[in-house]
């Protein structure tokens, strides 16, 4: 690799992040073409993908050398300190060039090799069917159809080729309707609710200036209002907040015609038309700059909402306030929770929230379908049309379902390697990766929640609280490498052992009744032969060691997961304690390698 | 005095009672000498019993005939009566607030309930200082019982009974009172049979400003240290509080006459500064309409997770001087009665594995601080709706109960009492049927015969058919030291109290119905498994012994 100069580094210190009284552990530093890996003295393994890494900063000089910071983008933050400003300053430049890949072909998921043949690759691939997907949903159907308009991607690139749109809707109409819509993305199916006859869709926003209007665009979204047989009006919720073109608007005085239209006798709440209100007038000022929101005389039977989430840069901008708080050594109460206030970051979460929670109503109590769109029409309404649809359908609640659920919202529209699905196949992902979905499910067991009950699918729609106080900040997220900062005893894992056994234990007891059943009847016949005792011999032998359990008493993985997690004489928590005491102790530094265990 | 001198109106029909999550209910109210009584005439409809000695406060509004009391308990919890009739409502209200506000303590409810149930074990028993003591005497005979204190002569807020270094006779007991407030001379907490080491708690020493000693006192405290080994004072006051408590008589242990120790200052607030901290936190926590903003800055303006950090920290500090270091620890404040306690059980709870199980919890409770002379009746008297800022009102008591749910979350095999118990002991603090939290010492528990004239709470819970309520399903004995992580981003609003009416714990209640359920499959399975196995075995050597004849 031209990047890398220097592959192996030793006596470097990896700091403990949250230590007071600077605790290291020692070891050797080695860099190789995909990952950074540092082996300590206990021979304890922390290897970091390069493409996982988001930043990297040399800090200045110390006696101890020379400190490097890491930064990735799992949450995951690594402080070494390497005794050779030389070695420093070689890997620091390696990883500055590896983690800024510029093309797709040199990323890791290109040269992983899970040893899957072909088929199975392929497989892996076609366990997410989105046409299955949307027949689940009932559609194609009446009201609705597979279009083939984008099959070429000819009418926009960052959709995907099969697309459902209501039957009335002709191809002029939608060619019509895309060149009104930002990037081409004209009102499409998102969700469609069987029971309801209601639908979610997604659009971007409308490139009208305050007199354009577009005939073609107008008709797609009657035809969408009129897949619904149930529910003469639908609802366009424009995703974006008020304070955005704020700006614009205090210099004019000439706002034109605005009908505001109290639009919603269900959420008649007062401070909700107030700032509906405001959001709309920000929505006419964006209007004028070429782009914005609807022209509401020119659709009728629509009612339009308006919700507050911020773009993409704010909530990058306060993801990275929350980080920084947070990575504060001796963080007091307060400044932690004054920083959760700046950032803002739990605000963000609420407003998507509640955005989802309005699209979950429209649906479920007045019927209502949905157009839902932002700027682009790629990162708001995705986080609300998914969001959306996992409070109103059980079905992505579950492994498979989120699975399909984030393929449709993600991928299909977004993210993960490429763009869309028209970059995912000109890099030929199919042929030259793996999928993630068939490992997730192959291990899903580690991912399933041991208190999930089908009885809960009777509340098929879920009805989240947003009352501020029960937001609170996702540790076992941002903190996930940070394993002093958690739990040391996880009702999860306990219980998800437990549901195991449960299920072996069931097994054992099927077995040991026909075992004993064939005694029984074996001695009422009064035939027994040699063989058949030898094999149930040798059969309750297994028995007795695989199951290895006492009366009354847990399988050992869960004594070790109760008290070793509890407390071992290892366990270097209190240190952190006071000051003190400075006295050195064998420190035990728990960065591990993979995503910590959840904890509830 | 009689009760009905109180009650204006015993009865009034057509009231409405509004509780959060409940559907209004229509009846009758009552009230009686200790409670109000809201019954709706209709079978199988919820009533509300509440005591009066819960009410905190009660607010009064009218429109028109229609008067509305909204009445605001102890344990954060808000109901609404709607009364037809000016005057009723008005009697209503100034009888509710004589009846909560009762002043003579033989006047409570604990005097007059008579319990329902049969009486396993009488509480007043189950913790006797004796018994406590036995646990230690096999493995040191380095301290004994003292009962300089039998009569509460020496110190009036000690039990009759206290443990101190063999070496130091009540002579020397009756001097070191003199010298530490309130009498409270250093008497034995803990003992870390581990290594030996312990925990000590007294009162400040009463150096003042011209910087008095006691020779008794320095040799008290050095008689409980190893040849050569140094201890640490962990004084619950910051430095320049405890200097300032020289100007009043107070102050602290001089390195100049007691070399062996090195003092450690930390600063726990008290007083009114946590009453404060409670009134905001509860009112940012009843306010629905807050935005994230707003509940986050309430919730930081409050203060009250910080308190539970600095309290947390010095506990563990003490825990890590015990068992880390190796050393004993005095644990002092100014009284000796609040952040001292505080400090005292919970390091005993990180160290002391028995003291995370339901009856080690219990004497925990009533030798730290029941014992320990606590002032309940002080601190208890009102609740985070009391307008009156009266100096010795504090939720002491309820801070120590968050910092062990606090624990209890980062450790939740550990205990063997879920949180349910934590609030059943916030509630009966407040407001009880039971004598146990009467009185603000064992010398005025005795005063009142308590134990004569009124129930123990622990004779209640330690029934087999109410522990189970408060029995965690997940506790597995872990006999090893806990540390828990101070971090704030590990520290939690405590939400089964202070958003416990706010919100409905539906789903939270059906997860942990799941979760007992998954439990008791597990034992049911594993039972059935073993009694298969046992038959199989039978079975198959009768089938031996007929094969070889």
């Amino acid at each position: 690799m031209e990047h890398i100069r220097t592959t192996k580094v030793e006596q470097v210190k990896l700091l403990d992040r949250f230590s007071t009284n600077n605790k290291s552990l020692t070891g050797t530093l080695y860099l190789t073409a995909t990952h950074l890996l540092f082996i300590d003295s206990h021979q304890k393994e922390t290897w970091i993908l390069h493409h996982h890494i988001a930043s990297v900063e040399k800090l200045p000089l110390t006696t101890s050398g020379c400190p490097l910071v890491i930064q990735c983008k799992n949450f995951r933050i690594v402080h070494f300190v390497v005794p050779r400003e030389r070695d420093c300053h070689d890997i620091y430049n390696s990883l500055l060039q590896l983690s800024k890949q510029a093309k797709y072909e040199d990323l890791y998921a290109f040269s992983y090799n899970p040893k899957q043949n072909d088929s199975e690759r392929l497989q892996g691939w076609q366990l997410i069917d989105l046409v299955e997907e949307y027949k689940r949903m009932g559609v194609p159907n009446a009201n609705w159809q597979l279009s083939d308009a984008n099959r070429e991607y000819k009418i926009c690139e960052t959709y995907p080729r099969e697309l459902y749109v209501p039957q009335i809707a002709s191809k002029p109409i939608i060619v019509g309707s895309s060149k009104f819509r930002s990037k081409g993305r004209f009102p499409v199916l998102s969700y469609y609710h069987q029971d309801k006859e209601a639908a979610i869709c997604r659009c971007s926003q409308p490139l009208s200036g305050f007199s354009a209007r577009c005939l073609e665009d107008e008709h797609l979204l009657q035809a969408i209002s009129k897949a619904n047989p149930v529910n003469r009006y639908m609802y366009v919720v424009d995703t974006r907040p008020k304070h955005r073109m704020q700006s614009w608007w205090a210099t004019q005085k000439d706002i034109g015609r605005i009908i505001v239209r109290i639009s919603s006798k269900v959420w008649n709440d007062e401070q909700i038309r107030e700032s509906d209100e405001k959001k709309r007038l920000n929505a006419m000022a964006n209007r004028a700059a070429g782009k914005g929101y609807e022209n509401e005389d020119n659709y009728s039977n629509i009612r339009f909402q308006f919700v507050g989430i911020e773009n993409i840069h704010v909530m990058r901008s306060s993801l990275q306030k929350l980080l920084e708080v947070n990575g504060t050594k001796g963080l007091s109460v307060n400044d932690f929770y004054s920083g959760l206030e700046g950032s803002g970051w739990l605000r963000h979460i609420k407003a998507v929230i509640d955005a989802a929670i309005f699209l979950t109503k429209a649906i479920m109590v007045e019927n209502a379908s949905v157009l839902v769109h932002c700027s682009d029409g790629w990162d708001r309404t995705s986080q609300v049309c998914s969001l959306g649809s996992l409070l109103l359908d059980s079905y992505y609640r579950t492994i498979k379902g989120f699975m399909i659920h984030e393929h449709i919202h993600s991928c299909q529209f977004g993210n993960f390697l490429g763009n869309c699905q028209k970059e995912r196949e000109e890099l030929k992902l199919k042929e030259k990766t793996y999928s993630l979905w068939p490992f997730l499910l192959e291990d899903q067991k580690k991912y399933l929640n041991p208190l999930y009950s089908s009885k809960s699918q009777k509340f098929a729609v879920l009805e989240p609280n947003t009352v501020s106080f029960n937001f609170r900040f996702w540790r076992n997220m941002y903190h996930q490498f940070d394993q002093t900062l958690h739990p040391r005893q996880s009702v999860f894992n306990i219980m998800m052992n437990m549901n195991d056994q449960n299920e072996q234990l069931e097994k054992d007891i099927k077995d040991l009744e026909s075992k004993i059943n064939q005694h029984k009847k074996e001695q009422t016949d009064g035939i027994i032969t040699k063989e058949l005792l030898r094999s149930v011999h040798s059969e309750s032998s297994i028995l007795k060691t695989s199951l290895c359990f006492k009366e009354q008493t847990l399988l050992p993985e869960n004594d070790s997961l109760q008290t070793v997690e509890g407390s071992s004489p290892a366990d270097n928590r209190y240190s952190e304690y006071a000051e003190e005491f400075s006295k050195s102790e064998p420190a035990v530094v728990s960065l591990e390698y993979g995503v910590a265990r959840m904890t509830c | 005095m009689e009760f009905a001198e109180l009650i204006k109106t015993p009865r009034v029909d057509n009231v409405v009672l509004h509780r959060p999550f409940y559907p209004a209910v229509e009846g009758t109210l009552c009230l009686t000498g200790h409670h109000l009584i809201l019954s709706s005439r209709q079978d199988n409809t919820e009533e509300l019993w509440l005591l009066h000695s819960n009410i905190d406060a009660i607010d009064k509004r009218f429109v028109g005939p229609l008067g509305t009391i909204i009445i605001k308990c102890k344990d954060f919890r808000i109901i609404q009566l709607d009364i037809p009739g000016m005057e009723e409502c008005l009697n209503i209200a100034s009888s509710i607030e004589a009846l909560s506000t009762l002043d003579s303590i033989t006047l409570m409810y604990p005097f007059f309930y008579r319990p329902m149930f049969e009486v396993i074990e009488d509480g007043w028993h189950s913790f006797l200082p004796e018994q406590e003591f036995e646990l230690y005497s096999s493995a040191t005979n380095e301290w004994r019982l003292s009962y300089v204190n039998k009569d509460f002569a020496v110190c009036s807020s000690y039990p009759p009974i206290v443990i101190v270094p063999k070496s130091i006779d009540d002579e020397a007991l009756r001097k070191v009172a003199t010298f530490r407030h309130g009498g409270r001379f250093p008497v034995l907490s803990y003992y870390h049979k581990k290594n030996g080491m312990v925990i000590m708690r007294s009162g400040q020493p009463l150096t003042g400003t011209n910087g008095r000693r006691c020779k008794e006192d320095e040799k008290l405290i050095n008689a409980t240290l190893r040849a050569g080994k140094r201890g640490y004072i962990i004084d619950t006051r910051s430095l320049n509080v405890a200097q300032q408590a020289r100007a009043k008589g107070g102050g602290f242990e001089q390195e100049a006459h007691y070399p062996q120790w090195r003092r450690i200052h930390k600063s726990i607030e008290r007083y009114h500064i946590l009453q404060e901290s409670l009134i905001k936190l509860v009112e940012a926590c009843n306010d629905q309409s807050h935005n994230m903003d707003r509940w986050l800055s309430k919730l930081e303006a409050s203060n009250w997770l910080t308190h539970v950090k600095e309290i947390l920290t010095t506990a563990c500090l003490a825990a890590q001087c015990v068992d880390r270091e190796g050393a004993s620890i005095l644990i002092h404040g100014t009284e000796g009665t609040d952040s001292t306690l505080q400090v005292t059980s919970l390091a005993q709870i990180i160290l002391e594995p028995r003291s995370r199980t339901i009856r080690g919890f219990e004497a925990l409770i009533e030798r730290e601080w029941l014992q320990a002379g606590h002032p309940f009746q002080q601190r208890c008297a009102l609740s985070a709706y009391c307008n009156s800022k009266q100096k010795w009102e504090s939720p002491v008591f309820l801070l120590f109960l968050d910092c062990v749910w606090q624990i209890l979350r980062q450790f939740p095999c550990s205990f063997e009492f879920n949180e349910n118990f934590l609030i059943m002991l916030f509630e009966h603090a407040y407001a009880s049927q039971f004598g146990t939290f009467l009185g603000n010492n064992e010398s005025e528990r005795c005063k009142l015969k308590l134990q004569q004239k009124t129930m123990s709470l622990w004779s209640w819970v330690n029934r087999p058919s109410e522990l189970s309520q408060f029995t965690n399903p997940l506790f597995e004995a872990n006999n090893l030291v806990i540390w828990p992580s101070v971090a704030p981003q590990s520290l939690q609003l405590w939400e089964g109290i202070f958003l416990r009416w706010n919100r409905s714990s539906k789903y939270l209640d059906e997860a942990y119905e799941e979760m007992v359920h998954i439990i008791e499959y597990n034992k049911e399975l594993q039972a059935k498994v073993n009694i298969l196995r046992r038959q199989l075995a039978e079975l198959e050597t009768e089938g031996g012994t007929q094969e070889s004849p």
